[in-house]
Formats: C-alpha cells, structure tokens, sequence
C-alpha cells in the first residue's frame, strides 16, 4: 500500500514538472515561464532600474565610456573604432537582441524554424519565398566584397564580437521575453548576420516590383488601355531634380538604349491573353517610402541650412531604429541607428546631416528560362546550352522534419519559379530573377563615410559607395550646402525595359550596364532654396533613361508647394510640416466630386455629401470628412476599374493613386467609366452617385459604431514583431495623416523616425520614432515615445560633449575597460 | 514548529537551488526537506505547497510592485486572457505550490518506507 501512494505521489510530481516544463499538453510551459527566478517575472524591469555598469573585456584596446541620458539614448565615447564598434554591438544586443536576431532569420527565410510552418503554411511559404529569391546567396556575395575591404571587415568584426560579448554572459533568466515564449536560445552573432539584416532593407526596399502582374496587365489589356491605366508620367509630377540649366540632365545616354529588333513581337505583344496565376503576398509594402528635404540659409531665419527625414516603414515593436551618439577623437555621429549593422544611419554630426528616402526604381526584373530537359542543367542561351548551378536550401521547420528546396541558377541570378515554386497554375514557366541586391556591394563604407564627413565632398565620396537599395541622399553643412543625389547603381534602361517578364534565351532583353554615377539625378545649392524628395521619379521624361514605373507624386507635390511659398523658417516651421495632414488629392479631386448632382442621392449619401462639402482637405484626428472622402474616393475607383479588372480575374497592378483624378480632368468621358457588364453605357454622374452611396453603407456601419472620425475609421497601430501578441503591441492610436500626405501615417505604416536638423554651432536637432529605447515589453521604455510621436511632438537630440559628462540628462554610465 | 521550519528551509532551499539550476528544482528542495524532516504524509504536502506559494507568490508580487505592473498586465492577458496581474501572481504561487507539495509528499512516503 505504502508503495502505491508512493509511487501515485511521484508519478503526479513528474507529471506535474513535465507538463509546467513543456508545450506537450499546455500551449505554454507555465512553470519555466512562470518561476519567478527564471521566466517572464524576470524581464519586468524595476521602473527605477539603474542601467550604471562596470564591464571588462579582454578585446578592448583601451577605454569606451557609455553616458546614458533620460530618454535611455547612449552616447558613446570610445578611443578607437573598433572599440566603439564593439561596444555598439554590445549596446543594441543589450537592448534589442530578440528583435537583431528575429530579422535576420526574416532575411534568410528561417522564420518556420522558430515559428513553424504557420497556418495554411503561410510562414513557409515566406521563407521559401525568401530563399528562392536568393536572400541567402546575396548576403553571402556582400559579406565576401566587404570582408576585402579591412577597415570594413575591422568594423563587422568588432560589432559581431561586442554582440556576443553580451550574448556569452546571458544567463538564462534574463533571456529576452520572446525566446522565452518561443522556447528558442540566441545564436551567436556574425559579420554575415549584419549582411543578411542589410539584405533585408534591399528586400524591404529594392525588393518591390510588379512585374508579373504587369505581365498580366499587358496581355489582357490592349495597348491604349494599359496606357490609359498605367501612364509613365504624372500630370501632378514635380520630379525630385528638375531639369534646369543649374543641374541639367545628361543630354543623351552613353549607352545604346534601342530596345532589341524583336522587342515588338516578343515584348510589346499586347493582349494575347496569356496568364500568370502566382500572387505574391510577401511583398514589401508599396507604401514604403519617405519624406526629406533641406531648406538653404537663405530661406531660414538663423541663415543656416535645416535638413529634414522622415522614413515612412512597417510599423512594429520593438522599432527599426535605435538612437545613440558614436564618438571617437576623429567624429562624433548623432541618430537614428539599426540594431543589427554598425554606424549610424540617419543622422548628423557637428559639421553635416544626412538623410534619405527611397528611390523605388526597379531594380529587380525576371528572365524566361528554356531548360535543356528536367534535370534543368542546362539552358538556352545565345544559341548555346549553358550549364546551371544549384544550391540545395534546408529548410528547418519547428516540430517537422526538415524540407529541402533545389533552387537552380541561371547567369542572370536563381530561377525563383519552376515547378516546384508556379508562377501559374497550368503549365510551368521557370522565371530567372536578375536583382541588383545580389551583386556584390559594401554599402556600410557609406555609412561610416557619412557619419564622419565635414563636407559636401566627403558626402559625395561616401554617397559613392552605395549601390542598393537606391536612395535620395539629402545634404546639409554647417557652411551653408544643401544637395541632393538619387544614388545607387541602376540599369540604364529603355522605356518600359523590364516592367514585363523578359525573354531570357539570349542576350537581347538583357541590362546593357549600369548608368554612371555622375549621371544620376542630382542638385547643389539650387537657386530655390531648397531640395526635397518623396519617392516621386526622381527626373522627369526628358531624361534620357527610363526609370521606372510606379511612383508615388503627391507627397512631393506638397511638399514643394509648401516650400515654395514659406517665407523664413525654423526647426518649429519643419516640424510642423512633417506632421502636416493637408491631403492635396483630396483638393485636386474636389470639382470632380462637387459636380455630383444632389437628385441623384439618397438622404443618406445626402448626409455624408455634406460633410464631405464642409471638409477642409485636411485628415486631421477627429475629421469627418476624410472618412467620407477616403471610403467615397475609394469607392469610385471600384465603380471604374473593378468590372474590367473582374473580368479578366488574375493578379493586376491598381492604377496609381493619381490616376484617377487625371484621367477624369483629360476626359470627363473616361472609357473606363462604362461598367462592361451592363447593356448600358454609364456616365460619371452615375458612377458619383452610386459610389457614394456604396461608401454611405460603409459609412452608416462606422457611424453606428462611433467610428466616423478619421483616425478611428484609419485605427493606427503598431504592432509587435511577431503580430500575434496583442498585449506587446499599441493599438487605436489617434493619429493623423495617410496616403499620399506629407503625414504619411497609415494603419500599420508610417513616419518610423522623425528628424528635423539645425545646422548652428553645436546643432540644434529634434526627432522621435514611435517606439522606444528598449525592446522589452517589461521596460517602461518599451514604447515610452509612441504617445509624444502620435501627437507630432519631438524629443530634443542632444549631440553631447565629453565635457559634459555632469550634466542633468545623464542618468547611467556605463564604462568599457580592458580585462587587464 | 516542526512545520514552521520545514517550511521556512523548503524556501529557502528551493531560492538556493534555483540560483543555480533550473525552475523545477523546487521539488528537489521539497522532497529533500520532506525527507530529512519527518511529518505526517500531508502536512509535508502542506509544507511544501506554502512553501512554494509563498516563495514564488511574494517574489512575483514584489517584481511586479517594483514594476509597476508593467509586464504583468500583459502577460497576464496571453496567457489567463484577462488583465490582472493580481491572478498572473496568483497561478504563479499555485504552480510552484502544487509542484512542491506533491514533491514533498512523494519525499515524506520515501520516508515512511
């Protein structure tokens, strides 16, 4: 008897441990997360948590002091780089080392591996799409052209050892939360992890393209529609650089763009209703994008330029961006840094700023392979069969055996779709992606050469350097420069090169080079005082190479219409400007909106005609208005574009969001306008009034619901990493703004930094980002600037001097020493 | 008395040992202290379950309180879909209770043998 109770009573204290210590029976292994000593009790932090530290390493050459202020930004003094670096990767490990490490396992197509496969696959489907894509094999090409330069491969060294520093005396209580519900342990750091996180923005950045769908588009469409819907120059475009005998544009190309004799047959071959099924749900947002300028002395009141950035990305939790100060004797760098590369990204020092938004060219097109036979180890090319080469991708996928995936590589780069990855449902066509990321590039010596320039002429020389993602460099000096370069390295193209799938079994369709830097789009000084740029086409048609086809316009319309009526501004001015919520289509498209006719409309769609009436263009929080014309607007391009797009029932890019209200200002009798399943022919008065009473539905529902104002029918959130942990995430955010307006804040995406630079002595610089120093949600600097973001307000950068060590804003020091 | 420091040594041992080892040391502790120090089968449950609910209950209580409830409120809408901390502290006394009561027991009828 006494064995039995026995045996009963340890059988249950086993029990018990297994299933507290395991996923097999609870979802969660409450006990080990749970164990005050252990688990997530351990990552609440004190709210009076003292970040004051004495650290010794025996890799350090001399002595780096860490002086942490109130906002929990380190400004780091070190004696040498690789100190600094070292204690750079030390620092964003310390603070965000989940969020480090869970990004690039996104870049190199491993999230099944901490995740699993996801529901319907879908997380598989993602890294399949990542590892086809190359991600793998272009950071690994990055890390060999970096690892040849020393003082590169010195910094990504010194990084990779400052963050396993921090990783090697992790015990396992303070593990970072999300391991801990995960059940996974970090791996150590490499060079080669920095490369994959900077792959990553060439994906979130270069990596767009609409390439199948236009494919889809050009053989459905005749050729005058698919002009109608996806026009190469906006009416609205007021390109990045005007050509102007200031900085004009190469007269002609010094390359031979004449599109192959065949181009006719092969590629302009409208309609021929040839489809492709494949629609790519892991594609970066469209959306992302960005906001810079500069405003000259002579249009401020110090007399001293003001450089102004906002990049608009995803928005999440932990943030993108971590802010800190870089010194050395030699410089001393201020901004908006990424966790998982070295430097600082955007940002200024005592003598420059700099800042960025995307250039959005494409960059990334695909090539028809023909296979010699199913072994695919051979293709077509000029005649001959060239031998492939392949790589096997394991992908390891949590509580499943592990998938292998052979993907094939072609000279133009790997065969992203095959058989076994279909473009299309039928028959296989195997698409060869020729990409700009994966050419060999060190675009880190930009960084470090921008953190440390003095001038106009070491901005150039870093600029240099950066070949992808293309981006609009702004400049500003102390002395008085302001400039802007589209820079990167981009194919010299002929028009519409590239916006289809290209035959791909000889040399013809290829890239014929890449156009020479000195020719990018670019200004110095410009007689109006300033340079800005929003994502728009950087030059307009009289540029002699073809740069792409979809682009944003209204943001830099407004942008340049604000500044070019400012009188003489300050940092308030810029910073109201960036918050600014005047939605300038809204006002483009009014007449044709007011030309509705009132018989036509129900007492319902009559109510919200009124509110849209009263409306000031602004999508400011608590605007009615901007609802109404949002969901209408919204409306109206269905009631347009959808019969025809419904028909042909494939993937197709949506007309950008200029389209509409141009083509209705050219031609009041749009052919799209005519809904192709009726007998009748339908009019624009027709479409105004039913489109609104579609929104009117809509609308009634939100109004039931209390949610007609702008930023509650909008509901900006951020949400954490993972998007599955509601509680780590800040949601119903009343903010502002949207598409096409300078506040370009959407529902999950917008303004990731804010930053506003007055290049006086010593500079006077503001800036925030919705998130916070800390990426633990248990730290009450988790997402302490969110609120203070949404309410367009600014926290003061404060390029600190070592001299100033005593000074209230330090809180914590932390001190780097030798073991010795 | 005999109870008062089964239980007093029950928490401390199993605060010793989770320095070093991981959560479910707690029942080591328990069966140890229930073996060394003879009790009736349940009050060396007893012991060990107070012992633990004790341990982990005030610990976490005290995290929290230096926390302001910061993490606690979340976590506890993961995992008990309600925001309490209050009942995050709760479980987590129970846990480490049950664990430790029954490790307890098991500990005092190995005694008994």
């Amino acid at each position: 008897m006494r064995f039995v109770s026995l045996a009963v009573a340890a059988l249950v204290t086993i029990g018990l441990i297994f299933l507290f210590n395991t996923r097999q029976v609870l979802p969660a292994p409450l006990g080990r997360l749970l164990s005050p000593q252990h688990g997530i009790w351990q990552n609440a932090e004190p709210a009076d948590q003292s970040f004051s530290e004495e650290l010794k390493f025996a890799s350090l050459k001399g002595k780096v002091e860490v002086y942490i202020d109130e906002k929990l930004v380190p400004h780091v003094f070190a004696e040498n780089d690789e100190d600094l670096y070292f204690v750079q990767g030390f620092l964003h490990a310390k603070f965000r080392l989940w969020q480090m490490e869970f990004q690039t396992h996104a870049a190199a197509g491993r999230l099944s591996e901490i995740l699993g496969e996801g529901p319907g696959g879908r997380i598989l489907e993602y890294d399949r799409n990542m590892r086809r894509l190359g991600m793998v094999y272009a950071a690994e090409r990055s890390l060999n052209e970096m690892e040849k330069t020393p003082a590169s491969k010195l910094i990504y060294d010194a990084y990779a050892e400052g963050v396993n520093a921090y990783i090697s005396q992790l015990t396992e209580s303070q593990l970072p939360i999300e391991y801990k519900l995960l059940g996974y342990y970090p791996e150590k750091w490499t060079p080669f992890k920095t490369a994959l996180f900077l792959k990553y923005m060439s994906f979130d950045l270069a990596g767009r393209e609409d390439d199948l769908e236009f494919t889809n588009a050009r053989d459905n469409f005749s050729k005058s529609d698919f002009e109608k819907l996806f026009y190469y120059l906006a009416d609205s475009l007021k390109p990045i650089v005007p050509n102007t005998p200031e900085s004009p544009y190469p007269a002609m190309a010094s390359i031979d763009l004449n599109p192959p004799l065949t181009a006719d047959s092969l590629y302009f071959s409208y309609k021929k209703g040839d489809s492709l099924t494949y629609a790519d749900t892991n594609k970066p947002n469209r959306e992302n994008g960005s906001n810079n300028w500069a405003v000259a002395g002579s249009r401020t009141k110090s007399g001293r330029p003001i450089l102004c950035n906002d990049p608009h990305l995803g928005l999440n939790l932990p943030s993108l961006w971590f802010e800190m100060q870089l010194s050395t004797p030699e410089f001393s760098s201020y901004g908006a840094s990424f966790p998982g590369s070295p430097n600082i990204i955007i940002g200024f020092n005592e003598n420059i700023a700099w800042g960025v938004t995307n250039a959005g060219r494409d960059v990334k097109d695909y090539f028809d392979i023909e296979f010699q036979d199913e072994q695919k180890t051979a293709y077509k090319y000029n005649g001959q069969w060239m031998p492939t080469e392949k790589r096997v991708e394991i992908l390891k996928v949590k509580g499943q055996p592990d998938r292998l995936d052979t993907v094939v590589y072609t000279n133009y780069g790997p065969v992203m779709f095959d058989d076994a990855f279909r473009a299309k449902e039928r028959d296989t066509r195997h698409l060869s992606v020729r990409w700009k990321a994966h050419d060999p590039s060190n675009e880190g010596l930009t960084f470090y050469g921008l953190n440390r320039a003095k001038g106009y002429e070491d901005y150039l020389a870093a600029i240099k350097h950066f070949t992808c993602p293309g981006q609009n460099f702004v400049f500003a000096s102390r002395t008085g420069d302001i400039a802007i370069w589209q820079q990167g390295q981009f194919p010299a193209k002929w028009k519409r090169q590239g916006d289809f799938i290209m035959p791909g079994i000889d040399s013809s369709f290829e890239w014929k080079g890449m156009i020479a830097q000195e020719e990018n789009p670019h200004q110095l000084n410009p007689a109006r005082g300033y340079v800005s740029s929003a994502n728009q086409l950087s030059a307009d048609g009289s540029y002699p190479y073809y740069t792409g086809n979809v682009f944003p316009v209204y943001r830099g319309y407004m942008i340049n219409r604000m500044l070019d009526s400012a009188g003489p501004v300050g940092p308030e001015e810029m910073m109201k400007m960036q918050c600014d919520n005047y939605n300038i289509r809204a006002e483009l498209s009014r007449d044709i909106l007011m030309s509705t006719k009132d018989s036509l409309l129900d007492d319902a769609s009559r109510k919200y005609f009124e509110i849209y009436r009263k409306w000031d263009n602004r999508n400011d929080v608590g605007s009615e208005g901007a609802t109404v014309y949002h969901l209408w607007w919204g409306a109206l391009e269905k009631a347009v574009w959808e019969d025809e797009y419904d028909k042909i029932g494939l993937p197709l890019p949506w007309p950008t969001e200029n389209v509409l209200v141009e083509s209705l200002h050219r031609d009041s009798a749009y052919s799209f306008l005519d809904n192709v399943n009726t007998p009748g022919v339908e009019t624009l008065e027709q479409l105004l009034a039913s489109s609104l009473r579609t929104a009117t539905d809509s609308l009634e529902k939100l109004s039931a619901a209390g949610k007609l104002s702008w930023e509650k029918a909008k509901d900006t959130h951020i949400n954490h990493l993972l998007r599955v942990i509601e509680p780590f995430s800040r949601l119903h955010l009343p903010v502002g703004g949207g598409k096409g307006i300078i506040n370009a804040t959407g529902p999950d995406h917008g303004p990731s930094w804010r930053m506003v630079v007055h290049m006086t002595d010593g500079i006077e610089a503001y800036g925030i980002y919705p998130g916070g120093q800390s990426g633990n949600p248990g730290s009450r600097y988790y997402d302490n600037f969110v609120d203070d973001w949404a309410a367009g307000k600014y926290n003061q950068l404060w390029l600190m001097k070592k001299e100033e060590k005593g000074d209230a804003r330090v809180k914590w020091t932390m001190t780097f020493a030798n073991t010795k | 008395m005999k109870l008062f420091i089964s239980i007093v040594l029950t928490a401390f041992l199993g605060f010793a040992l989770c320095l070093f080892l991981p959560w479910w040391a707690i029942a080591i502790a328990a069966f140890t202290v229930a073996v060394a120090i003879v009790q009736a089968p349940w009050k060396s449950f007893v012991t060990g379950f107070v012992a633990l609910f004790l341990l982990w209950a005030v610990m976490a209580w005290w995290i929290s309180f230096t926390n302001n409830n910061l993490l606690a409120d979340k976590v506890s809408v993961m995992i008990l879909k309600q925001q309490s901390a209050f009942m995050l502290v709760l479980v987590t006394g129970l846990i480490g209770g049950l664990v430790a009561g029954f490790a307890a027991l098991t500990g005092s009828l190995v005694r008994k043998l």
